[in-house]
């Protein structure tokens, strides 16, 4: 028995650091991961993830699989994600969390890198105006987070030139 | 000469476009007056609100056909219409979206749809989106109860229908119905604006 004791420890130290990795894993910068990370959030957890510090212009894109102005826009914000460094990105998808095979799928079919959150909260009126109070509520839309904190938002659709001067203005 | 022109024609944008950003932000507010309307429904005929006979009020719905969030809320639209319409509330739904941006909102898709679903209501056409600009709906379904006082109709509440348009069984907050029994009962509406997730109106390009 006494004899097992260093391997048993052995192998629940390696599990342990394996663990701590997998942990860690996707708290690596985004551009780093080969594909999109998905998971299904509260508006609680968006609302921590909005809240997080970064040297970063942040940008969150509201959207759904069902919504042809979104599907259109995305590839500008991927775009964007991939050759600026300085842009961290996060499609917030609003679909039916019943189904979330169907935006799973949808990431796979269009190969998105960033990383896609499904906001599971159907009582929208408790958390739009939190978003932003100039929120309707129409899908596309979306918040942009400076560094220090304040937020610029923007309902509807934009073209890849107005989202590229956008951000532009807003790393300044 | 030619420069005064592009100036002119520089500020003329300029002005188009403060006029169409007004029209999208500027739409009605509670207590605000509602424009009449008169717009072909599916059925063949004309719906507006002077039209409307020994009601009290309308409840305007701007929806569409193609709307995830329309479609989970029909039946609760048609029921909606059979509960208040004989209290003198009936429902109007009105489609804006343009046929061209998105197909499957033309005049022919909405008789379909009608006819499928047995609409009780009146489904009508804003093919021109004046009503939706002047109404200042920004997505679907968005709700506009309407209070009759002597001719005139008074906004009393915009939004949502109620908080789960995933499941009927488990809504917790009926504004609209709320609504609508605060007004029978004549006390004050007590929630008088509510935002949801919706679709985005298709504005038709040349408006725009």
């Amino acid at each position: 028995m006494r004899a097992l004791t260093p391997t048993l420890m052995k192998t629940s130290i390696t599990g342990f650091f394996f663990v701590l990795l997998l942990v860690l894993l996707p708290g690596f910068s985004n551009k780093d991961l080969p594909k999109s990370a998905f998971k299904v959030i509260s508006f609680q957890e968006f609302e921590q993830l909005a809240a997080e510090e970064s040297e970063k212009l942040r940008v969150f894109n509201f959207w759904a699989t069902w919504c042809a102005p979104c599907i259109k826009e995305m590839p500008y914000f991927e775009k964007a994600n991939q050759s600026d460094k300085e842009l961290e990105l996060y499609f917030i998808s609003i679909d039916d969390a019943r189904r979330p095979e169907r935006v799973t799928a949808f990431i796979e079919r269009k190969a998105i890198e960033s990383p896609v959150y499904l906001l599971n909260d159907v009582d929208f009126n408790s958390w739009i105006d939190k978003v932003s109070p100039d929120w309707t509520g129409a899908i596309p839309a979306t918040l942009f987070i400076q560094a220090d904190g304040s937020r610029h938002f923007h309902e509807g659709a934009m073209e890849e030139t107005e989202l590229l001067q956008r951000i532009d203005q807003l790393k300044q | 000469m030619k420069n005064t022109k592009k100036f002119i024609g520089i500020l003329q944008a300029l002005l188009l476009l403060a006029t169409v950003s007004l029209a999208q932000n500027n739409g009605y507010e509670v207590g605000d007056e509602a424009m009449d309307f008169h717009l072909q429904t599916v059925s063949g005929s004309q719906v507006s609100l002077e039209g409307l006979e020994g009601n009290q009020g309308a409840i305007v719905i701007f929806s569409c056909n193609t709307c995830p969030y329309v479609q989970a809320y029909e039946d609760r639209m048609i029921e909606l219409h059979q509960t208040y319409a004989s209290k003198g509330y009936p429902l109007i739904a009105i489609n804006s979206n343009d046929e061209k941006i998105s197909p499957g909102d033309s005049f022919e898709a909405m008789k379909t749809r009608a006819a499928e679903k047995k609409f009780p209501f009146a489904y009508a056409y804003d093919k021109s989106q004046e009503v939706i600009r002047a109404y200042g709906a920004t997505r679907t379904p968005q709700v506009y109860l309407l209070e009759k006082e002597s001719d005139r109709y008074i906004v009393r509440y915009i939004g949502a229908i109620d908080n789960n348009y995933q499941d009927a069984t488990s809504v917790s907050e009926f504004y609209l119905a709320d609504a609508l029994d605060a007004l029978l009962s004549g006390a004050k509406v007590p929630r008088e604006t509510t935002k949801a997730i919706g679709c985005s109106i298709k504005w038709s390009r040349n408006s725009q």
